[in-house]
Parts: C-alpha cells; structure tokens; sequence
C-alpha cells in the first residue's frame, strides 16, 4: 500500500467549462490518504461538478484525475466504482421501491457474478443476507431491513447510503453534503457514522456545516468561483480573511 | 401463499376454459397476454418506453410463416426460429437505442420500427398487403395435430405458461434486482460498478424475444402474418394493454390484453364496430388521468388500504 504513495486522489488543472462559462477551474487537489478531507465553499462554487468529474459523470475539459498513482482520466463511471471510488449524491439516493436490505444487497451482489443471470431465482441472493443485516446494523437500521425505503425517514435514508456505499468496500468515499437538510439530532448520528466509517479508509466531502467541518475533517479545501480559495486545517482555513468574505452575505 | 391460490384457480380456468368459450378467441388471448408481458419486462421493469414492439412481433410472425410454408420446418422449430429473429432484431435496435432516454428512446424504437415496417412492406417473401396465407399449423412432437383448435390451444397454452414463468423469474431473479435498482436510481446503480447499458440491453433483448415468440404463435394459430402485425398501431395497442392492466405488475398486462381484445372482439360484432377506436382512446385517457396505476394496480392498493 505504502509504495502508492502519500496521496490517494490527486487532480491536475482539472477544469470544466459549460458553454463559456467555467464551473471548475484549474483545480489541483491532493486527498491524502485516510484523511478526512473537506471540499468547502458558497452555493455554486462548483464542488458538486467536481464531484461529477472525478467520478466521470461529467467529462473534464481539461485536467488529469489520478487514483492510486493512475491515470482515470478518460475511465467510465462504472469502472471507477468498481476499482473503489464511490460516491454519495446531494440529493439522498437509494432505491425507493426496494427494502433496506435489498438497497444493501444490491451493492453487495456484483461479487457473486450472477447478475445478468436472469433465469436465477432471487433467493439465491439470499446467502448475501447477513452481510446485509451487518452493515444495515453497523448504521443502526438492524429494526429496518424489511421496510420499503420509501417509507422511511429522511435520516434514516441517508444512513442506508451510507451502509450501501460500504457494502461496496470503498477505499475512497466521495460524500455531497450528507448532512443536508437534517434536524440537529441526525447530523449528530451521521457526524458519528462518518468518523466510524473512516477508519481505514479516505473520505472526500462536501460540508456546508462548519460545526461538522471541524470535528471530523482533517485537511480542507476552499472553493471559490470554481477555483481554489486556500487550503489547509480548520484553524488555518477559518482564519484566513478571505474565508470569510466568500462566506459574507452567506450563512457562515 | 394467496398468490399461489390464486395461481392454481387461474390454471384451473385456463385448462376448462376452451370447454365453454371459442378456442380461437382464447389463443388470441394468450397471445396478446404474451406480448403485453413480454413488452412489460421493458417498461414496467425497464423503465423504457419502446413503441417499437410491433417490429418483433411482426418481425417473428413473418419469419415463422416463411419457415413453415416456404421451408417446411416442423411446427417448435419454426417458432423457434421466428423467436430467434425477433431477439436478433431486438439486439440490433436496442444497440442503437439504448443509450437514449425518455421520449428519445421511444422515438429511436419508432423509427426503427418504422423502417422494419417499410421492409416488410416491399419485400418479396411479406405478400405484400396479402401478407403470408395459409400457414400450416402441422403437428406437435410430430404426433399431434394442431389442426384440431382444442389440441392448438393447449399447446399455446404451454407456451404461454412457460413464458410467463420466465418473465416473472426474470423480475425476481439476481438480474431483476439490478433492473429495478437502475428504474429506481440510474446514477445510483452506475456509482454502485453496473454498466447500466448493458443491464438494459439485455432486458431488451429478452422483452423483445418473448415479444417475437408471441408473434410467431399468433401465426401459427391464424395461419397467417399479415402487415397489421407489424404496423405502428400494434405498438400503441400493446402500451395501453400494459398500462390498462397495471405497469410493472406481473399480472397486470394479461388482464389488461385480456379487457381490450375483449372489447375489440366484442364491440366488432355489434353496431359499434366504427367506434373501436374511439373506446378504445378513451379507455387510454382515463388510465392516464385517473387510473395510473392499471387495474391490477389499483387493486392492489385498494387491497393494501383495507386491510
Ligand atoms: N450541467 C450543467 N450545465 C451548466 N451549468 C452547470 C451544470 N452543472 C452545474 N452548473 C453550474 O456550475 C456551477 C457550479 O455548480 P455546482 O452544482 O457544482 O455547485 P455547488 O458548489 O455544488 O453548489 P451547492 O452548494 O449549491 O450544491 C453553478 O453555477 C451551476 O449552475
Ligand atoms: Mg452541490
């Protein structure tokens, strides 16, 4: 592992333009290893389209993407999940019509290499169930496994992203506001899930909550107009003036 | 445990009923039963609208015909073979196609039908607006003959049962859980590893064999393929089949084959016969306004709330 080198993810002028407009520019960030790493920044400042390019949901315009000292500049979405990158989306996303632990088991099938199999009887993913029901306990939803996702809280939802993502034993989770939206009581819950979660392994977040920042993230990273503002710890990052005027007028 | 009831009773019904009703009528029935869920495996499963599923039904109706009068195949081998085509047909448009979504992908299958259409149209082996008479129904196994409709409709009838147990398998099988994980959440899938285009392909391709397997039974039971198999109408006819009896129901396209073919048949005999059309766009609006969820649909949920 070591010989990969201190830095996980790494991009090099990555940058994305949508007809002349540029939503992420010249960006080079470097996630270390089994760090917590912050992506931070005012509405619009272009942290979900990094997000889309790195996992390749949108093409850069320009830039380089390298995973673990490769070049995934020019791999398919699917691929980059498949060798350990794996994403969180702003907006909650599971499968709503599935049960929890379909939503988990899903994640986990691919390994069995049957899922083109059509002529199969379900059932036979029936031996993935207590994977299932570990990692569905692991985010507290064990009470959970037979509810249609549909059904469930706002909260809890995110929670099943969270054991789904894991199911997928990711080296590298990229996480778009997890926290979005919640009461205070589920931040605290996911705040916890996610230094849990993190041992052994790198997370890569947007936050908008700076509470939740600077309890869990170790390195942070200011976006601005698509481009780099500063970096560096939280006492660093929140004592730079220029922090602040980005966030003036915002809820800072 | 109901559902097995409810199973054993339909069979039970399906076995006596040529005893009581016009055999013809039934593999009519069944046929389009077979098309809507077969079709279903794609919209209802898929999440795609294809209007270009009169091209694998017309496609098989046509290549079954052509193997059992101009070759002389036996009777399964000429199904077969019709089958076959239209899974071969589905493979080619659905490679094109499925990239696309939403409206896209049902003007792509469209097109494409369309050009299959004016094919079918010029071609010689078609008959033209005569379309392929006199198909030989020939025998089962090669000992019973399909000439007699009661021995015909039992053999449709296994058809049938087959098919709709390979459909329903395929919607409760390690693939039918990837399908409804990509009609859910199509990102989501993708951020999962699933190369979700492959995923649909196959779904397409299976929709679109037991739609040309049903296709090729029709031909056999009518001794005939004619262009009405493959004309466009045949497509919309076999959307409001699916969504009338309940999308993404395993039943639910059977009942809804069931009600139009029905009404068409029952309608054509009266005086209302010029109003087919116009029943049948009504019944078309009033599932999209009121009854979205098909009849199986609904019953469903009424079931779920008062109990
Ligand atoms: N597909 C697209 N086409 C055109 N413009 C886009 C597209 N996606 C994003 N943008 C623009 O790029 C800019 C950055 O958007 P992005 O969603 O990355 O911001 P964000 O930092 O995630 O904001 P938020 O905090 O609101 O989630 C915005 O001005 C947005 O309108
Ligand atoms: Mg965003």
């Amino acid at each position: 592992m070591s010989d990969k080198g201190q830095y996980i993810l790494q991009t090099q002028g990555l940058t994305k333009e949508f007809k002349g407009f540029t939503a992420v520019d010249d960006v080079n960030l470097n996630v270390k290893r089994h760090q917590i790493h912050a992506l931070i920044g005012p509405n619009g400042a272009g942290k979900t389209t990094v997000f889309n390019l790195l996992t390749k949901f949108l093409q850069p315009t320009r830039g380089k993407i390298t995973f673990n000292g490769r070049d995934i500049t020019s791999a398919k979405s699917a691929e980059i999940a498949r060798m350990g990158v794996i994403r969180s989306f702003q907006i909650s996303a599971v499968f709503p019509h599935m049960t929890a632990r379909e939503n988990v088991r899903v994640a986990l099938q691919r390994e069995l290499g049957t899922s083109f199999h059509f002529w199969r009887s379900v059932k036979t993913l029936n031996a993935l169930n207590a994977r299932a029901e570990e990692l569905l306990t692991s985010v507290g939803l064990e009470r959970f496994a037979d509810v249609v996702v549909a059904d469930m809280s706002y909260g809890r939802k995110r929670a099943l992203e969270i054991a789904t993502t894991l199911a997928m034993e990711p080296e590298l989770m990229l996480l778009d506001e997890p926290t979005q939206g919640m009461g205070r009581e589920d931040v605290e819950l996911i705040t916890q899930l996610i230094r849990k979660v993190s041992a052994g392994r790198t997370i890569l977040m947007v936050e908008h909550n700076l509470g939740v920042v600077s309890t869990l993230c170790d390195t942070i990273t200011v976006l601005q107009r698509g481009a780099i503002l500063t970096e560096g710890d939280y006492a660093t990052v929140s004592a730079d003036p220029r922090v602040k005027e980005a966030y003036m007028g915002k809820a800072a | 445990m109901n559902s097995k009831i409810g199973y054993l009773i339909a069979i039970a019904l399906l076995l006596t009923a040529p005893l009581v009703i016009y055999p013809v009528f039934l593999m009519k029935l069944l046929c389009f039963a077979l098309f809507a869920s077969a079709f279903n495996l794609i919209l209802g499963y898929g999440g795609l609208l294809s209007f270009g599923h009169a091209a694998f039904f017309g496609g098989a109706a046509y290549v079954t015909g052509h193997a059992l009068k101009v070759w002389g195949l036996p009777t399964e081998l000429g199904i077969l073979t019709g089958t076959a085509a239209a899974g071969i047909l589905g493979l080619l448009i659905g490679m094109i196609a499925i990239r696309r979504q939403g409206i896209y992908f049902a003007m792509i299958t469209l097109a494409m039908a369309q050009m299959v259409y004016f094919l079918f149209i010029s071609a010689p082996f078609t008959g033209g607006e005569n379309g392929l008479q006199g198909v030989p129904r020939g025998t089962a196994l090669g000992i019973v003959d399909l000439q007699n409709d009661m021995n015909m409709y039992y053999f449709v009838l296994v058809i049938f049962g087959l098919a709709y147990f390979l459909i329903s398998r395929t919607v409760n099988s390690p693939f039918g859980q990837v399908l409804s994980a990509i009609r859910d959440n199509e990102a989501r899938a993708t951020s999962l590893g699933y190369d979700v285009d492959k995923y649909k392909l196959l779904a397409f391709v299976l929709s679109s064999t037991l739609a040309g397997l049903a296709g090729s039974t029709k031909t056999v039971v009518f001794q005939l393929a004619s262009l009405t198999d493959a004309h466009w109408h045949m497509s919309g006819e076999v959307v409001l089949m699916t969504l009338l009896g309940g999308l993404g129901t395993i039943v639910g396209p059977s009942v809804g084959a069931g009600i139009i073919i029905a009404l068409q048949n029952y309608l054509a005999s009266g005086p209302l016969a010029a109003w087919v059309p116009v029943v049948l766009g009504l019944i078309f609006v009033a599932c999209v306004l009121a009854f979205r969820r098909g009849v199986v649909g609904e019953l469903r949920e009424f079931l779920k709330k008062s109990f």
